[in-house]
């Protein structure tokens, strides 16, 4: 048996675009443990709710992650208006929920991108940021932000969106479908893409059960789960629609997963606009939330089910808020898949699923 | 102007940032800009870069880590704080485990606010910073350029860091101050008292 070495892995690490630190236990080339130390990002943001009023707190939930910032400010929004009980109009519902699933779509391209960066396909890269700035185009155009948006409120949206407007979004959504079936085709019919995802990083559905995972990362497992299907909020709206999962467990099936959730909320965006209901997009939140009470909410961000806590004590300010990040609960699953693989594909396993540390440690 | 101040290479750091401004870094870099068209390269390795991008807000572990960074980076170097984060710590000013700006690990020559930081803006204060790395390209040609004065180790707990090694991790800092501790518990209290 060779000698165990400890490989020290970041927190600056060019794969990384965020800071993580990981201890890997090496033999020869094999990992055999992966040790995970994380503390690099945090602020201390869930405290600043004793410092910020409840309303100005929104845009602090923004900057707790800048990739799904209109996730965190959509989740807070929601869990203090079922805590003061605040109804919400329909047409800010869906307006919510076009821009939630504008940033998905922007995520997962950027992810896609990133993911293809770790393998060495720089060319890939550079064509999934391409097609990702049309999406930051349309925020920016009905928003003024190009990656935080401040669209998002308690009791409903800043800003309206034009039926023009609309109309135009759709128009340059269905213009990106055939550039990035291209790109996906790359991804999945590729040899030498399948080559490094492939058989990479296999969690079976058992071991992802028992750890717990969520989002993209669950369902490449083969765990048809998925909190949009609740029709909380917004997604009430709807009509029915399943999760997309992949039966593969490996890398190949989170790339999978993500590049078809990218159809799937073209869909989702294309059918709220058809049915987009008329009206007002803010209520006026009146007063403080009640002492004692309390919500949760969950919501299904980009990276899987993000779970919210608030709790009142009758003053402006909260008494509590938590969030339980989608990362946080993947990182036990992430460390488990690091076991056993090469030393050249911890950045490609630590990358698959998408970790985002800034909103795990806030 | 050299080959230096032409085509700089450029590490990027995300120091505690919300990913907002680390995402306009890359896409400073990506094809709506692309600026590796002029030879601007975003690279992994310290010694290879010459301008040095930190976004983001600055807590205790993030110390050691830019400095290690900042020190391995060769002479001529320009640190560019890029985003309201980096410049002054932003909206996590308060926050419990944020120190301030990128200012308070290393020496910076370009401040660029925004948040999240536009393209144009990253673009505009690596411009910046070029005409600052070209003067101290000068002045090293010369022989005259000193090094950035660094600043001082912000809070009480840092200060068990102060002349040792940079190369030694703030987890190790952490264990050795409380071995010392422990060893010599009256010489470690008399100094704190004076603090206060």
């Amino acid at each position: 048996m060779a000698d165990r070495t400890i490989v020290p892995f970041g927190p600056h690490h060019p794969v990384l675009p965020e800071p993580l630190h990981l201890d890997l236990v090496i033999e020869d080339e094999r990992v055999v443990e992966a040790i995970p130390q994380i503390g690099f990002v945090h602020r201390g943001l869930e405290k600043l709710v004793e410092k910020r009023d409840f309303k100005s707190y929104v845009y602090i939930t923004e900057r707790i992650c800048g990739i799904c910032a209109f996730g965190h400010s959509l989740g807070y929004s929601e869990t203090v208006e079922a805590l003061m009980e605040v109804e919400v109009p329909p047409r800010a519902q869906a307006l919510r929920v076009i821009w939630h699933e504008l940033s998905r779509t922007h995520s997962h391209l950027l992810w896609l991108g990133l993911l293809a960066d770790a393998f060495g396909f720089e060319n890939l890269f550079m064509q999934c940021w391409r097609l990702r700035e049309r999406v930051l185009d349309i925020f920016e155009r009905t928003t003024g932000g190009r990656v935080i948006l401040s669209a998002c409120n308690v009791g409903g949206v800043n800003h309206d969106i034009a039926d023009e407007d609309l109309q135009g979004i759709v128009l340059v959504l269905e213009g990106m479908i055939g550039e990035y079936k291209t790109l996906l085709k790359t991804f999945m019919k590729d040899r030498s893409v399948a080559n490094r995802l492939r058989g990479v990083g296999v969690l079976t559905k058992e071991e992802a059960i028992g750890f717990g995972v969520v989002g993209p990362f669950a369902r490449a497992s083969g765990i048809a789960e998925d909190i949009r299907t609740f029709g909380h909020g917004g997604y009430g709206l709807l009509g029915s629609f399943e999760p997309v999962t992949a039966d593969e467990c490996d890398g190949y099936a989170r790339c999978k997963v993500r590049g078809d959730e990218v159809f799937q909320s073209i869909d989702i965006i294309k059918e709220i606009i058809q049915k987009m209901p008329e009206g007002e997009i803010m209520t006026k939140v009146k007063g403080s939330p009640a002492a004692g009470a309390r919500a949760v909410w969950q919501l299904e961000q980009p990276r899987g089910e993000c779970f919210y806590y608030a709790k009142g004590n009758g003053t402006k300010f909260l008494e509590r808020f938590r969030i339980r990040t989608p990362t946080f609960m993947n990182l036990g699953g992430m460390v488990h898949t690091l076991q056993g693989c090469d030393l050249a594909d911890v950045p490609l396993n630590v990358l698959t699923i998408d970790p985002c540390i800034s909103c795990s440690e806030r | 102007m050299s080959a230096v101040t032409k085509s700089p290479w450029v590490l990027h750091y995300d120091a505690s940032s919300c990913n907002g401004c680390d995402i306009e870094v890359l896409a400073a870099l990506t094809p709506l800009y692309d600026l590796e068209r002029f030879g601007i390269i975003n690279t992994g390795n310290p010694k290879h870069a010459e301008v040095f991008l930190i976004t983001g807000s600055v807590n205790e572990p993030q110390i050691t880590v830019l400095r290690q960074l900042y020190e391995q980076m060769l002479e001529p170097k320009v640190v560019v704080a890029c985003g309201v984060c980096a410049c002054t710590g932003g909206v996590f000013r308060e926050c419990y485990n944020t120190l301030g700006g990128a200012d308070v690990a290393i020496p910076v020559d370009v401040y660029a606010p925004g948040c999240a930081i536009r393209p144009e803006a990253i673009i505009d204060a690596v411009v910046q910073g070029l005409g600052i790395l070209e003067e101290k390209r000068v002045l090293l040609a010369a022989g005259k350029l000193e090094p950035a004065e660094m600043p001082p180790l912000p809070s009480a707990a840092n200060k068990t860091l102060q002349g040792r090694s940079v190369a030694l991790s703030w987890k190790d800092a952490i264990a050795q101050a409380q071995e010392s501790s422990k060893e010599e518990p009256s010489e470690k209290e008399a100094p704190a008292q004076e603090e206060k």
